[in-house]
């Protein structure tokens, strides 16, 4: 296997554009879960505010990805450094699956349960705590592990403004038009987004509620 | 607290309820005294539910004021207001990830009571309402129709509450369990004696709990009467409501009171 003895030979660049790559997802999908989960949560609890935020988050997922990358360019303290940018707009195209599915999960929670939370007297807090969150949990964690399997392969794309990363591979690859080097990036980039799915999704089977 | 006596237990005062354009409850006027059953008896849509919300607040008022005990219900905390009140509704609404222990005991916890003390006062009330020691640990979607509102009424009395607001709590469930729960719940009552509010649309379980029976209809209240002056009453929409549930109500439903 020619892939794998490039990948060999190479394998201290392989491991520090996958540590780049881990990095960058990891912390955009961070980001866009800090921000992501409390606005699916405002949403959820006032329905006037839910469609211009969810078309939002919308609209920037339809942003072809290339083009998200030049548009941060020019913008000034984030210009500066390319993973800046790269970790911008990963956190951005992330914010979606991570919005929607803690509003749908939220929103899924059985009125009645909701009811009685009120009627014996929980606070809105408590609610949220002990009641709306644990049951939405799973659902919250599939959108998480969406915004991570996108992310995964987006980030590749990051190469193009020099963020570094697995793209680093493909586009050298693109350019020297030898799958080797293309593969090199791209399994590796594979291997990392089903490893991620199959992480996620243990964890929401294990906080799933009964 | 000693309980005044003269002071009504809950007292609606020329309370009118609109939401979106329409009124639901028009000039209420109603006095509940302590320790009694008051049922308030009505069709889908009279205003009963909205009644029993406007107790503890999950509405407000549009016109008119709401004392519980002598005190505004909006010049009291609205988490403590509700706090003393057990809330039992048709549809139950337990905690699905919480087993029946968890579910019982959690206003008490969130009270910060002792623990030792959260989990006798469980064994205590699974006991009074009729449900084996082993239920604790089970999750409530493995329990029986029954079995689940048997721990909505004992998640509602967990706290020790002097009023009960009680929304169809029965209406779900088999012909046989709800005479059970019924009867159990009429014995459990001249225990504690609560201050019970108590809606349904069914005259026999009006009959049967009721100390008072209050037939409500468009957003008023018709009367309000004892069960035995009810089946008597002349007034044409209690006589109709009497007559949809045909001759089989007799004065041999009302059982079981003192």
């Amino acid at each position: 296997m020619n892939v794998l003895r490039f990948v060999l030979q190479n394998h201290d660049q392989v491991l520090q554009l996958t540590a780049e790559h881990l990095w960058l997802v990891g912390l955009s999908t961070l980001f866009a879960t800090l921000v992501g989960i409390p606005m699916g949560i405002w949403i959820a609890h006032r329905p006037a505010y839910n469609k211009p935020v969810l078309a939002g988050a919308n609209i920037i997922q339809t942003v072809p990805s290339l083009a998200m990358f030049g548009f941060l360019l020019p913008v000034p303290w984030l210009g500066e450094r390319s993973e800046r940018i790269a970790i911008l707009a990963l956190t951005l195209y992330a914010l979606l699956p991570i919005i929607r599915n803690t509003y749908t999960g939220i929103r899924g929670v059985d009125p009645a349960v909701m009811e009685a939370g009120r009627g014996m007297g929980l606070t809105a807090w408590q609610l949220l705590m002990q009641v709306e969150l644990p049951l939405a949990v799973s659902v919250i964690l599939s959108g998480v592990r969406t915004a991570i399997v996108i992310s995964v392969g987006l980030a590749t794309i990051a190469a193009a403004v020099g963020a570094g990363g697995l793209g680093e591979f493909i586009f050298r690859g693109l350019a020297m038009v030898d799958n080797r080097v293309i593969l090199a990036g791209a399994i590796p980039a594979a291997l990392l987004a089903l490893l991620a799915d199959f992480g996620v999704g243990l964890l929401e089977r294990r906080l799933q509620p009964r | 607290m000693p309980t005044d006596p003269t002071i009504p237990a809950i007292e609606f005062r020329n309370v009118s309820y609109q939401v979106a354009g329409t009124t639901v409850l028009h000039d209420f006027n109603l006095q509940v005294r302590t320790g009694e059953i008051l049922v308030l008896l009505g069709r889908s849509g009279s205003g009963k539910t909205t009644t029993l919300k406007l107790i503890n607040r999950l509405l407000s008022p549009s016109t008119g004021e709401i004392r519980v005990k002598g005190q505004l219900t909006s010049d009291v905390d609205l988490i403590h207001l509700r706090r003393r009140m057990g809330y039992v509704i048709q549809e139950i609404g337990l905690f699905p990830h919480f087993n029946v222990a968890r579910n019982i005991g959690l206003v008490p916890r969130i009270e910060g009571w002792p623990e030792a003390r959260i989990r006798a006062r469980i064994g205590e009330l699974l006991q009074i309402t009729g449900l084996p020691l082993e239920t604790a640990a089970r999750y409530p979607h493995e329990l029986s129709g029954g079995q689940r509102q048997r721990v909505g009424v004992a998640r509602a009395l967990a706290a020790d509450p002097e009023i009960l607001l009680m929304d169809e709590p029965f209406g779900a469930l088999d012909p046989l369990t709800r005479d059970e729960l019924q009867r159990e719940f009429l014995a459990l009552q001249k225990r504690l004696r609560k201050t019970v509010v108590f809606v349904t649309h069914d005259l026999h379980e009006a009959m049967r709990l009721g100390s008072r029976i209050g037939l409500m209809e468009a957003g008023k209240l018709v009367t309000l009467l004892d069960p035995q002056q009810f089946l008597r009453s002349n007034d044409p929409l209690v006589s109709a409501y009497v007559r949809a549930f045909g001759d089989r109500v007799d004065s041999t439903t009302t059982e079981g009171k003192s």
